[in-house]
């Protein structure tokens, strides 16, 4: 039990920092820690420039949003039909699938990143095999800001936390059910509308939060794939911020962005509290 | 320009490509003999995959380059006497830094999480589940945000612990913690409290049974949480740059982010290549335990894979 306030005590901590050092005194961040003193400039700042017409943290805001929404478009068009096969078909080969879907799991995402940095140089595989299918005639700068390097770049990264919870739902699910409702007279495509999809629809759900979350946070991909202006996302905006004098402003975005993902992160918790409900009985 | 742009989705994609057509046919015909879906899969399988085994491939070329193959060698694991990641002081040290950090992390929070555990399996007042939702909900939280919260807490509040090894190995048991707690309390759950009150009502005290009863059957879930925490800590980029203090704090995935559009030589490769069969190594060992310590529970080739999966 004492545990407890060991954990408890550092979060709590850390939420009252984060709230505490929106609002400075002085220039440089001076924590307030007494909340009925909390000056909220910095604040104000940050979100007159996050919402406000012209913004200048908002052309980052909106590129987010529409890199996240593509990347996690790709990721189940991707993501789905590799789970329902290997939940499906995966046969006698399921366990060496399982791993190949694990393996990712166990590189480090940087390392990932560091990857496609190779093959996608100037002179790089992918340039060089392109050139030599004739598919375009000079070497493309795919890591000079490009966003649609970046985009790729997120589904690589991401896709793994999509197809896992993916697979451990759809396993789930009582092949009977599909049984039944061909027997029924559904067609193969119906059966797949009618019954299989709506049964997944909480795991593609619990699949998107987790996939989107951490996409919204990130900013390394965007800097190792591009470090161009050009793609800036909103958690570049906090790395610049948080590295410059200017650190309360990146607790203010964090602020921001914090507020904006608690209504998926709560959903999140609701999902995982009802299956451990479930499985409990 | 932009007939570039116009043009990169199909091509940058090359091993995905034939998406369209596969779903196409998938959606047409889901149940007939799967023609398109295994391929679908494999194309999966590759583009996944293949990108990092090229990286660690080119960890072994002889030359500079990262991208044209000249033959191999071990030159940048350890025969280079000035680049190579034994003889490069920055190379070397992030990669002591990564095992120390990983290892410290493993050690202290799997302990700790496994007696938050059954301290919240077992104790069912009213702060139980706050606790629960607490770490759950630092569990969720963006990797960013913990990682600034986490940095503004050491910088502004307790300046006592200075950035550097004390802070990253706070901020990542902080972290980790969930990912013991997590498995050890499904673990839990399937267990069932008959076995440790069999014991007790044979007359064991209940830390006797604790210890003699419910921790060999936590096993399992014990040591796939000292590879999972393990894995994801080496791993770990943000909270560890942010609570960083200079180079000698740095670790390998901070490495590779601050070299990997620099002008790295495949010294970055192998060192990146180390961290991935460190981790491999680190989770084959515990599947191995893992399968043997729950041998006799379930049978079937590949089940103790899939269980284990499904704890992540």
């Amino acid at each position: 039990m004492w545990l407890l306030f060991l954990f408890v005590l550092p979060f709590y901590v850390i939420v009252c920092v984060a709230l505490g050092t929106v609002d400075p005194i002085f220039g440089s961040a001076q924590p307030q820690w007494d909340p009925l003193r909390w000056d909220s400039t910095a604040m104000r700042y940050v979100l007159n420039q996050t919402f406000l017409r012209g913004g200048i943290y908002q052309p980052a805001f909106i590129r987010t949003l529409v890199y996240v929404g593509s990347a996690l478009a790709m990721c189940l068009l991707i993501g789905y039909p590799v789970a329902y096969f290997i939940t499906r078909h995966g046969g006698r080969w399921k366990t060496w699938l399982l791993l190949g879907l694990i393996a990712p799991f166990w590189v480090s995402y940087l390392m990932r990143m560091l990857a496609w940095v190779n093959l996608l140089q100037d002179d790089g595989l992918v340039n060089t095999a392109l050139l030599r299918l004739h598919v375009i005639g000079a070497p493309v700068h795919w890591l000079e800001g490009q966003s649609i390097t970046v985009i790729l770049g997120l589904v690589y990264g991401y896709i793994p936390y999509m197809i896992l919870p993916l697979y451990g739902f759809l396993d789930r699910i009582d092949p009977s059910l599909l049984e039944a409702a061909r027997d029924l007279g559904a067609s193969p495509t119906r059966t797949f509308l009618q019954v299989t999809l709506p049964l997944s629809k909480q795991a593609i759900l619990a699949g998107s939060v987790i996939v989107t979350l951490p996409m919204f946070g990130d900013y390394y991909t965007a800097d190792l794939l591009s470090s161009s202006p050009r793609t800036t996302m909103a958690g570049n905006l906090v790395d610049h911020a948080i590295n410059s004098p200017f650190v309360t402003r990146a607790a203010g975005l964090v602020l921001v962005m914090m507020i904006g993902l608690l209504i998926p992160m709560l959903y999140y918790l609701y999902a995982t509290a009802r299956a451990t409900r479930e499985a409990a009985g | 320009m932009s007939q570039v742009v116009t043009a990169a989705p199909t091509e940058r994609t090359r091993p995905a490509q034939p998406r369209p057509g596969r779903i196409g046919g998938w959606l047409r015909n889901p149940w007939g003999r799967p023609r398109f879906l295994p391929m679908f899969a494999l194309l999966y399988m590759v583009w996944s995959l293949a990108p990092v085994a090229i990286a660690v491939l080119f960890s072994f070329n002889s030359g500079r380059s990262r991208s044209a193959w000249q033959g191999f060698s071990i030159r940048w694991y350890w025969g280079d006497p000035s680049l190579s990641v034994w003889h490069d002081p920055a190379l070397r040290s992030a990669l002591a830094q990564s095992l120390k950090l990983a290892s410290l992390t493993m050690l202290i929070s799997v302990p700790l999480g496994v007696a938050f555990a059954i301290g919240l399996d077992r104790w069912r007042g009213r702060g139980s589940g706050t606790a629960n939702f607490l770490m759950l909900f630092s569990f969720v939280t963006p990797e960013l945000i913990m990682g600034v919260s986490l940095f503004l807490l050491f910088v502004k509040l307790f300046t006592l612990v200075r950035l550097g090894t004390t802070a990253q190995l706070l901020g990542l048991i902080t972290f980790e913690i969930a990912y013991p707690v997590i498995i050890v309390r499904a673990r839990l759950l399937s267990i069932g409290k008959e076995y440790e009150e069999a014991a007790m009502d044979l007359g064991a005290s209940p830390t006797k049974a604790l210890r003699m009863v419910l921790l060999p059957l936590l096993l399992p879930a014990i040591f796939a949480s000292f590879a999972l925490v393990f894995a994801d800590s080496i791993d770990d980029f943000i909270i560890v740059r942010y609570l960083s203090a200079g180079a000698a704090t740095e670790t390998i995935p901070v490495k590779i982010y601050s070299t990997a559009r620099g002008s790295p030589t495949p010294a970055l490769n192998a060192l990146a290549s180390i961290m991935l069969f460190s981790t491999v190594i680190a989770v084959t060992l515990a599947l191995i335990v893992y399968r043997s310590l729950t041998r006799g529970e379930r049978k079937g080739e590949g089940m103790a894979l899939r269980d284990f999966a499904a704890q992540i």
